[in-house]
């Protein structure tokens, strides 16, 4: 995986913009070098493409038994304010506290 | 208590020999698993003092399994006791309910040892991404376990506890328990609940057994199966009597073994045994067929696509507000969120978490995740054309023995690899099962057999079958590594 990063396009800045989507950030070494393992793993999935998937339809539920689960809208208990605040790393008055927003 | 116990059975007759007070049969099972796994290190985190606390609450509920150790992956939820995912950015997090399997285990009366190791977030398939360190592989201290359930299943193969759940998104249950030496099961999708197990890719998860014999297995598989109204992709039918299956015919029975997975990659040793294996099908009067997955060199990419997409959006909730770790240096919300991440992921996180992102991403969903869902529609295809002509598919579990620790840890497509042969039942939805076939080396080989959806019955039939005629379940790790022995 480490001469075939030629055909992909896996740029510095492609890395920046999809750190950025997945709120994490990276500089310098560390960068490049997920940039690099990124490429090597896009460029081998893109044999992907030597698959023909015309008229083929893509899974949606993995067995065709399986279909949208609905239930009556009815009040059910939940968990309750205190065990759901339990493992918060911040709360105040039964709320999540969080840094300033503005 | 030397003993290296060698199934459930063994252990409750061990365990009825030992009258008086329970609290001590409890410490005594403790005291062995925190000595042993000095040297495993299959457990995480090991907490005797919760572990025994929530032992003497039990209200004594009576099965089969009453006070059997049970190994739990760290990232099955277990009410009030630390589940990490063997992670930094879960930290320290004690759930708040039981997992459903938790439930049914605890209606057994079973004795639940939690923290077993894994691959962080159960990304990867060696145990070396786990923010506790790597387990060590009991046949040979310096190679990896498998992974991701490495921990749970190094606790089976060591005698720690005498059976562990895993779960298994791309062969996490059955890559280990081959290289381990041990019997690892992924149930069909959709067969056990997965309410209460840490979301990793959620249309690949499924929890399943991991034991030292084929009838433990049915056992813990009956146990654990079930529809469950918390889980919407739980299937609401009836779970068969597998303990039943045990003892059927497979005279007639249709193996299929496909022509794709005998690669030249594997090593000659594996396919030595795995050609053995079908040996003794034939013997039993099996009638072995021919077949062809034609998708299947495809199926490595198409889930390296897949199970990072779905992790990125499922590791989205990991920010640092409601639970888990968070930065201490942030000034504003934005910068809690990146600095809490960047923080508490570890590295192979973020590459799964950058991968998926990229393949969601405007402008490439459709030239990746979706392709690589239709490629899934067409590796489902090949699967349902190939139970017409068999029953069950056999192949090797995994290309390779057990790797020593270190070697593919920088080359992510070298370990991908190790799945290659597990990941196509994860991406076809389909129960397999991996169980040993002798040795290479003195290290563990697994077969695999894989059937139709729901079809677990066959997998248990034909698995026990050959348990029940060859001899390779009997050697265990202590055989070959003295240093598992314990003090009496």
């Amino acid at each position: 995986m480490k001469n075939n990063e030629s055909k992909t396009n896996i740029t510095k800045e492609v890395v920046e913009y999809v750190a950025r989507l997945s709120r994490l950030s990276f500089e310098g070494k560390e960068l490049e070098g997920f940039r690099q393992q990124l490429a090597g793993i896009i460029e081998y999935i893109e044999q992907l493409n030597e698959v023909d998937t015309s008229n083929v339809t893509a899974t949606t539920h993995v067995l065709p038994s399986m279909k949208n689960v609905f239930r009556e809208d009815e009040e059910k208990r939940s968990l309750s304010q205190d065990l759901a605040l339990e493992n918060a790393p911040a709360s105040h008055n039964n709320h999540f506290t969080v840094p300033k927003i503005i | 208590m030397k003993k290296h116990f060698c199934s459930i059975e063994n252990f409750k007759n061990w365990a009825d020999s030992k009258s008086g007070d329970p609290g001590n049969l409890y410490s005594d099972i403790l005291d062995r698993i925190c000595e042993l796994d000095k040297k495993v290190k299959a457990f995480g985190h090991l907490d005797s003092a919760d572990i025994l606390k929530d032992k003497a609450k039990d209200s004594a509920k009576k099965g089969f399994l009453t006070d059997v150790p049970i190994g739990i992956k760290d990232n099955i939820c277990i009410k009030g006791r630390k589940t990490t995912c063997a992670s930094r950015i879960l930290e320290g997090f004690r759930p708040p309910y039981n997992a459903h399997v938790i439930d049914k285990l605890l209606d057994e009366g079973t004795f639940l040892i939690n923290g077993a190791n894994m691959d962080e977030f159960a990304f990867g398939s060696s145990c070396e991404t786990s923010v506790y360190g790597p387990t060590k592989n009991p046949w040979d201290f310096d190679r990896i376990p498998g992974g991701s359930s490495g921990g749970a299943v190094a606790a089976v193969a060591s005698s720690e506890v005498i059976a562990a759940l895993g779960s298994d998104t791309g062969g996490s249950i059955r890559q280990p328990a081959a290289m381990c030496g041990v019997v690892g099961f992924k149930p069909t999708y959709g067969r056990v609940s997965r309410f209460g197990l840490i979301a990793f890719a959620s249309s690949l998860d499924q929890i399943g057994p991991i034991t030292r014999n084929v009838s433990d297995c049915a056992r813990m598989l009956e146990v654990i199966s079930g529809y469950d109204n918390k889980d919407s992709t739980s299937v609401n039918i009836d779970v068969p009597n597998y303990t039943e299956s045990l003892f059927s015919e497979i005279k007639g029975m249709r193996i299929g073994v496909p022509a794709e997975y005998m690669l030249p990659e594997i090593d000659p040793g594996v396919k030595k045994r795995i050609n053995e294996a079908i040996d003794v099908f034939k013997d039993l009067g099996a009638e072995i067929v021919e077949i062809s997955l034609p998708h299947t060199k495809y199926a490595v990419s198409c889930y390296y696509i897949i199970a990072p997409a779905e992790a990125s959006s499922n590791l989205a909730r990991y920010d640092g507000v409601h639970y888990g770790h968070r930065s201490e240096q942030a000034k504003d919300l934005i910068e809690m969120y990146i600095k809490s991440r960047n923080e508490g992921f570890g590295k192979e996180a973020k590459r799964r978490i950058l991968l998926g992102t990229y393949a969601l991403s405007s402008g490439y969903y459709e030239a990746y995740y979706l392709k690589a869902q239709k490629v899934r529609t067409k590796i489902s295809r090949d699967f349902k054309e190939a139970f017409k002509l068999c029953d069950c598919i056999l192949t090797p579990t995994s290309p390779s023995t057990a790797f020593k620790i270190g070697d593919r840890i920088d080359d992510p497509i070298q370990m991908y690899l190790s799945d290659i042969f597990t990941i196509p039942a994860n991406l076809a939805g389909l129960p397999a099962v991996s169980i040993p076939c002798g040795l290479v080396d003195n290290l563990p080989v697994g077969m695999q057999l894989m059937a139709a959806p729901f079809k677990e019955e066959d997998l248990i039939k034909c698995a026990h079958a050959f348990e029940s005629n060859t001899e390779h379940h009997k050697i265990c790790a202590s055989d070959v590594n003295s240093s598992l022995e314990t003090a009496d």
